[in-house]
C-alpha cells in the first residue's frame, strides 16, 4: 500500500495504477474499481445522452418560437413552463412522472433499464440501446428506449427550461439586429430567416450553456437513478460516499471530471463550427 | 402617379414612460428615377420614416395614421405576400453600419446566393446564381469576387462590407433604394468613394433613391430634392440647391449655419435649446421652443406654405395672413 512513502510518491503510484488498470479495490463490491466503472458507467452515459438529446430537441424549438414571437401568448406560455421547469427539482419531477405516466396510466415503466421479460443484449458498449441495435434486436431496443423516457425526461427538464430561456433571449436580440432587418428588406422568406439566419447565431450562447448543463448531469443523476432504480454510475458513487469507500469515490470523481472535460471540448468544437469568428480569428492572427 | 407617396404619416412608439409621438404627419413623395434626401439631426424620425415605408418598424411602434403608397398600392395594409414581392423585386434598404447589417456567422456567398435565389421568380441553377452574385459584386466595384464570396463579414473592411451591402440591396432594389446613412460609420475618404459609387449605380440603373443623412455635405452632391425633418415633422422641402443656398424655414437656416466651413470663420453657432421630448411634444409647430421668430399662431400646426423660389416650408412666416406681423 506504500503507506510509508511520501504523499507525492503515493500519488505517483496512484497515477501509474490508473494508467495500468489498477484502480484499487472497492470495499463495497470487493473488486477492482475499474470493473465497477465498466459495469455502471454505460447505463449512466446512456441516460445522460438521451436526456441531452431530449433537451436539445425540445429547448431549441421552444426558444426559437418564443423568441420569434416574443411577448405573444406562445412566448408567455413558454416563459411559465420554463419557470416551472427551473423551479421544480428534478427528483420531484421524477416522482410526479412516475405517479402520473407510470403508476397512474401505465404508459411507461417505473423502474429499471429493461422489462423483466426482456433479455439484456450482449454487452458490446454497455449501452443497451446501441447494443441491441448492433445485434439487430429491435424488441430490446424499443424496450430499453421505453424505459429511458421517464428518467431522461426528468433529468432533462431543468436544462430544457434554462436553454429555452437562453435561446429565446438570443433570438430576440438577433431579431432586432440590423442584419435581420436587412434580410427582411431583401425579401427573404420568413422561414429561411427564422430557421437559418436567426437559428445559427442564436445557437452559440445556447450551446455553451447546454455544455455546462450536460456536464453537470452526472451529479444530477444521483437522485434520478435512485428514484428509478437505475443501476448507474451516479448511484454507485452515492453508495460509495455513504460507505466512505475511498477508492470508489476517487474513481467517480475522476470519471466525472473526464466527462466534464470531454463535454466541454466537444462543445468548443461545435461552437467553433457555428461561429466563424472563433474558428478563424486565431488562425489569421487578427 | 408618384412612385412613392407618404401621406400624413403618424407613428407612435409605446415605451415604459408612455407613448412617444414620433412622426407627426410626414408627407414625402418621390417620382420614378428621382433622388431625394432626408436631412435632420439624430432622432428626428428619419429612420422611422423609411422603416415605415419598408414596413420594418419594431413591434412597439404603431402607425397612428396616414398612408404609404408605392405605385398607388397601400404598403401599410397590403398582404404579407405582396409586401414580400415588393421587397424581393422592387425596393430594398442599405443600413448605416455595415458591420451590423451582415449576418456575422454566414459567408457572403451564403447570404448573397440566398438573396438572389429568393428574388428570382424561376428556380435558378447553381451557375446562374453564381453568375448573378458575380454581376452584383462587380456592380458594387468589389475586386476579387471569389475571395469576397468565401469571406465572413468580419474578414472584410468597413468599406468592403458596405459595398457588399450595396450589392445585396441591388439584387432587389430595382425601383427604389433606401439608404440610411450609408457612409456615416465609414471614414470620410471611404464614405466619399461609397457615395460616388452609389450615385453612379443608381443613375445608370435609373433607381429612385431616398438618402438619409445628417452629413449635409454628402447629400448636397447626391440628391435632386431635399426634405428637412425636425422632431418628426417635415419642416422644409425643395430642390437641393435652393434649400442650401436660400433656406426658408428658421430651423433649416440655423441648421445650415451650424455646419463648420473649411474656409474658416471660427466655430459656427449651434442651435440653442434642445429637441422637444416626444412624450409631450408642443401641440403646434414642434420647433416653437427654439424658434427666434415664434408668434402666437405657432401653437397651431402649420401646413406647408410656398416659400422662397421653389420651396415649401411648414412655417407661419410664409402664411400671407401672418407675414405682415
Amino acid at each position: 500500500m506504500h503507506l510509508n512513502d511520501p504523499i507525492f510518491v503515493q500519488y505517483f503510484y496512484w497515477v501509474q495504477g490508473i494508467f495500468t488498470g489498477d484502480w484499487g479495490i472497492a470495499l463495497f463490491t470487493q473488486r477492482n474499481v475499474l470493473l465497477d466503472v465498466q459495469e455502471f458507467l454505460p447505463s449512466t452515459v446512456e441516460l445522460i445522452a438521451v436526456a441531452a438529446i431530449i433537451d436539445l430537441l425540445i429547448a431549441v424549438p421552444l426558444g426559437l418560437v418564443a423568441g420569434r414571437y416574443a411577448n405573444s401568448a406562445v412566448d408567455n406560455g413558454v416563459r411559465i413552463l420554463s419557470y416551472i421547469g427551473i423551479a421544480i427539482p428534478s427528483f420531484v419531477v421524477a416522482v410526479l412522472l412516475q405517479i402520473s405516466l407510470g403508476y397512474g396510466t401505465h404508459l411507461f415503466p417505473i423502474i429499471g433499464r429493461l422489462s423483466q421479460t426482456t433479455a439484456p443484449p450482449p454487452t458490446i458498449t454497455g449501452l443497451y440501446t446501441i447494443d441491441s441495435l448492433l445485434t439487430g434486436n429491435f424488441g430490446a431496443f424499443g424496450d430499453a428506449l421505453w424505459h429511458l423516457v421517464l428518467p431522461a425526461f426528468a433529468l432533462a427538464l431543468g436544462p430544457i427550461a434554462q436553454e429555452a430561456r437562453i435561446m429565446r433571449s438570443a433570438v430576440v436580440e438577433n431579431l432586432h439586429s440590423d442584419y435581420t432587418l436587412s434580410e427582411i428588406s431583401h425579401g427573404l422568406p420568413e422561414r429561411t430567416i427564422a430557421l437559418k439566419y436567426l437559428m445559427k447565431p442564436s445557437l452559440i450562447p445556447t450551446i455553451t450553456i447546454y455544455a455546462l448543463d450536460i456536464s453537470a448531469q452526472i451529479g444530477n443523476a444521483f437522485l434520478i437513478e435512485l428514484i428509478f432504480n437505475w443501476p448507474g454510475f451516479s448511484r454507485y458513487g452515492l453508495n460509495a460516499m455513504l460507505s466512505k469507500d475511498l477508492n470508489a469515490i476517487v474513481a467517480v470523481v475522476l470519471v466525472a471530471g473526464i466527462m466534464f472535460a470531454v463535454a466541454n471540448i466537444l462543445v468548443d468544437l461545435v461552437v467553433g463550427y457555428l461561429d466563424p469568428r472563433i474558428r478563424l480569428r486565431g488562425r489569421s492572427g487578427e | 402617379m408618384p412612385l412613392l407617396e407618404v401621406k400624413d404619416l403618424r407613428v407612435n412608439y409605446r415605451v415604459y414612460e408612455g407613448t412617444l409621438k414620433v412622426l407627426n404627419g410626414v408627407n414625402i413623395s418621390l417620382e420614378k428615377g428621382e433622388k431625394v434626401g432626408i436631412i435632420g439631426e439624430s432622432a428626428c424620425g428619419k429612420t422611422t420614416t423609411v422603416k415605415s415605408v419598408m414596413r420594418l418598424l419594431a413591434s412597439n411602434a404603431k402607425i397612428a395614421g396616414g398612408e404609404v403608397r408605392y405605385a398607388g398600392e397601400d404598403v401599410l395594409t397590403m398582404a404579407k405576400g405582396r409586401l414580400r414581392d415588393l421587397r424581393r423585386k422592387k425596393m430594398s434598404m442599405i443600413f448605416q453600419d455595415p458591420s451590423a447589417a451582415l449576418n456575422p456567422v454566414f459567408t457572403i456567398r451564403q447570404q448573397l446566393y440566398d438573396i438572389i435565389k429568393f428574388s428570382a421568380d424561376t428556380r435558378l441553377s447553381k451557375e446562374e446564381t453564381h453568375e448573378g452574385a458575380l454581376k452584383y459584386l462587380k456592380e458594387a466595384a468589389l475586386p476579387e469576387p471569389e475571395r469576397i464570396l468565401d469571406s465572413y463579414p468580419f474578414q472584410l473592411s468597413g468599406g468592403m462590407k458596405q459595398r457588399v451591402s450595396i450589392a445585396m440591396a441591388l439584387v432587389s432594389a430595382n425601383e427604389l433604394l433606401i439608404a440610411d446613412e450609408p457612409g456615416t460609420s465609414l471614414d470620410v475618404t471611404i464614405e466619399d468613394q461609397i457615395m460616388r459609387l452609389l450615385k453612379k449605380i443608381v443613375e445608370e440603373k435609373e433607381i429612385s433613391v431616398i438618402l438619409i443623412t445628417h452629413a449635409l455635405g454628402t447629400v448636397k452632391n447626391f440628391v435632386d430634392r431635399i426634405y428637412v425633418m425636425y422632431a418628426g415633422t417635415i419642416v422644409e422641402e425643395g430642390p437641393t440647391k435652393e434649400v442650401f443656398n436660400n433656406p426658408q424655414h428658421p430651423y433649416t437656416q440655423m441648421l445650415i449655419k451650424a455646419v463648420p466651413k473649411l474656409t474658416g470663420g471660427g466655430v459656427p453657432e449651434g442651435i440653442l435649446g434642445q429637441v422637444p421630448s416626444y412624450l409631450t411634444p408642443p401641440s403646434g409647430c414642434r420647433f416653437v421652443t427654439r424658434c427666434p421668430y415664434r408668434m402666437e399662431v405657432c401653437d397651431q400646426v402649420p401646413r406647408m406654405y410656398k416659400a422662397g423660389t421653389d420651396q415649401k416650408a411648414a412655417c407661419f412666416l410664409y402664411d400671407e395672413g401672418h407675414r405682415s406681423k
